[in-house]
């Protein structure tokens, strides 16, 4: 079993290699190659990029409990229609992932689906109440990751604090869902000018902000690494850039909606915008794109969180909060290279090759000999509408649907084998 | 060309006369009448009703704005949108002799608004009504008591009023539409 | 000059020239209500439903009365805000009164957006009687009716709105459409209830009482609403009268000929002291009167436009 991709330009974090070819044995990169070793399969790509299978840090798969929305089947073919090889699917699952026997049950659905690797986040406190811890541990061996209570925030801090000295017996980590549930209150929308016209009720930048000083302090009180998820405002980028400037342990990431939209989608009150962190001012859009370019934000994560029509088609307030992002990842990050406020290498860094180091997975994240054949070939011009042949989630909660977007992932490659294909 | 002019400004101002005298003629008892005209082209030719009737009998007569919008039973066939211009009336109608002034009557609808209009704001002893070119076409048993001038027309023609207080000219013109 | 939309959502989306023809219309209709018979014919025949979500006795009077003297049929339909996910949605409950061929539907609704939200989703006429703390139009257009009557003009006025801004649907529908006809406004109110951003508003936030009401032609006290806030808003309604309610011996810094509204119902001694409220300069019962004629334009004209 052997393949051989030809004249691809291939990017990793630190250098593109023009015509270059990949050749994959089994499951691994046997050879990245100006010349044209022998394979019982050879696929002409000229013209198109390799990129490393792309990480997402940040996805809700919904099971076991919520299949409805999305199950771990849907998901992983959302995932490697939009390029994504690796999954960390969140805990907020019905029942919550706070226990080694749901951890499981999602890896071996996952196996059994054989499209994607799923590292599960466990919860940090059982049945994400914030009160007691789960058994990490457990978790940990049983397959999960990393840990977090995302959308319901560990609010008492004594609790955040033991988790982060707990986890590092294990070193792993925590991923933190920065939001002061008090301050936000019965908030729908940023709490900016879209709000006064609106009349939707607000959730100040500072309910994140407040959350992430927070935690970053704790985690210098406890000498552990800690993962700010979906960073929205240029406010919490002042506080991680403080904290790692003073060697704190601390990584983040930003949402492809959250670099894309703002505030002002909402003045039509469209619920597919409704998202939480909510879409912020302007100049938070800017702050996250210099961010990802500077590299003061480590990855981007979508955030994908899959919602039935029925709780997006009814008022604003009742709406659930989120949109999917799978399949919009790459178009949305692409036009930020297009737009030259990145480079192809600076996406790889965010989409694959940072994660894979957070994560401490050294098998991925590059395209080197040696690796995963976790690969995935884009076409970068391709122009196509968002719609429901195109979109692989049970969901379509998302502003894009429907739309034109220009680039899509036209290869996936997952241990070797090709999963997706266009 | 379309236009033809069928009245001038001194035929008009003759009728108006003529009219004028055949309502004190109907209405011995000026002081319980009251001139009402249909807004708006009505409206204007009650004013010169009534300003003719105090050059003549030296007695000053009420005079009412009726806005029948509200009581028009074809609303929706009208492209334009039919605006409120608003009913001044402000006097009683009860008992008493209500003269009902309009430009054109044609088929019969806009006088049957406006008795019913005038109707809900009191029970006149009695409603007179006339109008200044009767174009004939009527969808309602409805005649006028005094009539200007009776115009024989087909459905393809438009009576023109034109009178000075709103369109800077005394004139009634025929028009052919397409 | 004319109104082509299907429905009245909002004034933050019209023209000026669509406000004012409302506001023209509505006070042709004003002799109508002064007359023995009150009614003319023109909607005999349609069907108007009331579809509050949240209680509100005097608006929905006010509707009902509007259409009834219009001829048309008005029936009332209450339900919650809250009932949700399970069961009946909010668009399956206005199609089950579509289907019974209703024309107009005038909706009162717990959630900002939501009578927007009814409105793209069905054939009927949508008239917005208050969605959450958005808009609030038919409140706005007899205010300015009322405004108007008193002043002679609207353009150039000076006009103080006092109270929470923030929650008030009635203070951002007069703020946009007040703001298009050429007014110019004064905002004041405790700072927990203004918006954290009052930019949109492009009015002056005003440093208290004195400073809000100093050379105003029209003051405008909103209703605290008790419900719809939490404790920590304000400390005490006698904490709010005292520095954010209305007295004779404020008013002194107004115009002499100044008019005082509310859109009730009055928290008396609260927002407004009882003298002021029964006072020469007070308006309030020419609001109510008002918003009879008001409403009765807006269902008239959407009517044509069915």
């Amino acid at each position: 079993m052997s393949l051989l991709l030809k004249n691809l330009k291939i990017v990793n974090h630190d250098k593109i290699l023009e015509n270059t070819n990949i050749l994959i044995e089994k499951s691994h990169i046997k050879a990245v190659t100006g010349e044209s070793p022998e394979a019982k399969e050879i696929i002409d790509l000229s013209g198109f990029y390799a990129v490393p299978g792309l990480i997402d840090m940040h996805v809700h798969f919904r099971d076991p409990g919520l299949e409805y929305k999305e199950d771990i089947f849907s998901g992983s073919k959302a995932a490697v229609a939009g390029g994504v090889t690796t999954c960390l699917p969140m805990a907020n699952t019905k029942p919550v992932n706070d226990n080694s026997a749901i951890t499981k049950y999602m890896i071996d659905k996952s196996k059994q689906c054989g499209l994607i690797d799923l590292y599960p986040v466990g919860a940090i406190t059982k049945g994400m109440k914030g009160e007691e811890l789960t058994e990490m541990g457990d978790m940990l061996e049983a397959g999960a990751i990393a840990f977090s209570d995302d959308g319901l925030p560990v609010m008492n801090s004594e609790v955040m604090r033991r988790a982060l000295e707990y986890i590092k017996t294990f070193d792993s980590f925590i991923i933190s869902h920065s939001e002061d549930k008090h301050l936000a209150g019965k908030g729908v929308i940023h709490d900016g000018k879209v709000a006064t016209i609106t009349g939707l009720k607000g959730i100040p930048a500072e309910a994140e902000e407040i959350m992430i000083i927070r935690d970053i302090l704790l985690a210098k009180l406890t000498k552990s690494r800690i993962h700010i998820a979906h960073v929205s405002t240029r406010g919490s980028l002042k506080l991680i850039k403080w904290a790692k400037e003073e060697g704190i342990n601390v990584t983040c990431e930003a949402a492809p909606h959250h670099f894309t939209f703002d505030e002002n989608s909402l003045l039509e009150y469209n619920t597919n915008y409704k998202m939480n962190p909510p879409l912020r001012e302007p100049e938070d859009v800017k702050a996250i794109i210099d961010g990802l370019k500077s590299g003061l934000i480590d990855t981007i994560a979508t955030d994908h969180a899959p919602h039935h029509i029925d709780e997006k088609f009814v008022e604003f307030d009742l709406a659930a909060f989120g949109i999917t992002g799978l399949q919009t990842l790459i178009p949305l990050t692409l036009k930020l290279v297009k737009e030259n406020k990145l480079t192809w290498q600076d996406f790889v860094r965010l989409t694959s090759y940072t994660p894979s180091k957070i994560l401490n997975l050294s098998d991925r994240g590059e395209i080197k000999e040696g690796k995963l054949a976790d690969i995935t070939i884009i076409d970068p011009v391709y122009t196509y509408i968002f719609d429901e042949k195109t979109n692989k989630s049970k969901s379509v909660n998302n502003p894009l649907f429907g739309k034109e977007l220009t680039g899509i992932a036209k290869l996936t490659i997952k241990n070797g084998k090709i999963v997706h294909k266009i | 060309m379309r236009e033809k002019e069928i009245l001038n400004a001194h035929e008009i101002d003759g009728i108006v006369t003529r009219l004028s005298f055949q309502i004190i003629e109907k209405c011995q008892d000026l002081s319980n009448m009251k001139l009402v005209g249909i807004k708006r082209r009505g409206a204007t030719l009650a004013d010169r009703i009534a300003k003719k009737i105090n050059e003549f009998k030296k007695t000053e007569v009420d005079v009412g704005y009726l806005d029948i919008t509200l009581y028009r039973d074809d609303l929706s066939e009208i492209s334009d949108f039919p605006q409120i211009l608003g009913t001044e009336i402000n006097f009683d109608v009860k008992n008493k002799n209500i003269i009902l002034v309009d430009d054109v009557i044609y088929t019969g609808r806009t006088v049957r608004a406006a008795m019913d209009a005038i109707t809900d704001l009191g029970r006149p002893k009695k409603i007179i009504f006339t109008a200044l070119i009767d174009r004939g076409h009527r969808e309602l048993p409805i005649q006028p008591d005094f009539t200007g001038k009776y115009v024989p027309t087909s459905l393809d023609e438009k009576i023109n009023v034109y009178l000075k207080e709103l369109d800077l000219k005394d004139s009634v013109s025929i028009e052919k539409m397409k | 000059m004319a109104y082509v939309r299907k429905d009245l959502v909002g004034l933050k989306d019209l023209s000026k020239d669509e406000i004012l023809f409302i506001l023209d219309q509505a006070e042709k209709f004003k002799e109508i209500n002064q007359r023995d018979v009150k009614k003319v014919p023109t909607l005999k025949g349609k069907t108007i439903v009331n579809l509050f979500f949240e209680p509100s006795t005097r608006t929905r009077t006010s509707f009902e009365i509007a259409g009834k003297r219009l001829s048309a049929d008005t029936i009332n339909f209450t339900s919650s805000s809250s009932s949700t996910t399970k069961g009946e949605t909010l668009i399956d409950t206005v199609k089950n009164i579509e289907s019974m061929n209703s024309d107009i539907f005038v909706v009162r609704h717990a959630f900002s957006g939501s009578v927007k939200f009814i409105a793209e989703n069905t054939k009927a006429a949508v008239v917005n009687a208050g969605d959450g703390t958005n808009e609030h139009p038919t409140q706005a257009l007899l205010d300015l009716l009322t405004i108007k009557e008193h002043k002679k003009k609207l353009e150039g006025l000076n006009v103080a709105i006092i109270g929470d801004i923030t929650h008030s649907r009635v203070a951002r529908s007069n703020i946009w459409a007040m703001k298009k006809i050429g007014i110019n406004i004064k905002l004041f109110g405790p700072k927990t209830m203004l918006p954290k951003e009052t930019a949109p508003f492009d009015s002056y936030i005003a440093k208290n009482l004195e400073d809000a009401v100093e050379d105003c032609d029209v003051i405008m006290m909103l209703r605290i609403q008790k419900e719809r806030m939490s404790s920590v808003l304000l400390p005490s309604d006698r904490e709010y009268a005292k520095f954010f309610g209305l007295n004779k011996n404020k008013l002194k810094k107004a115009k002499k000929d100044a008019i005082i509204m509310h859109p009730g119902p009055i928290n008396r001694g609260v927002e407004l002291s009882s003298e002021l409220a029964d006072c020469t300069q007070s308006v309030i019962l020419d609001q109510v009167e008002n918003g009879v004629a008001a409403r009765m334009a807006v269902l008239y004209i959407l009517s044509n436009n069915i």
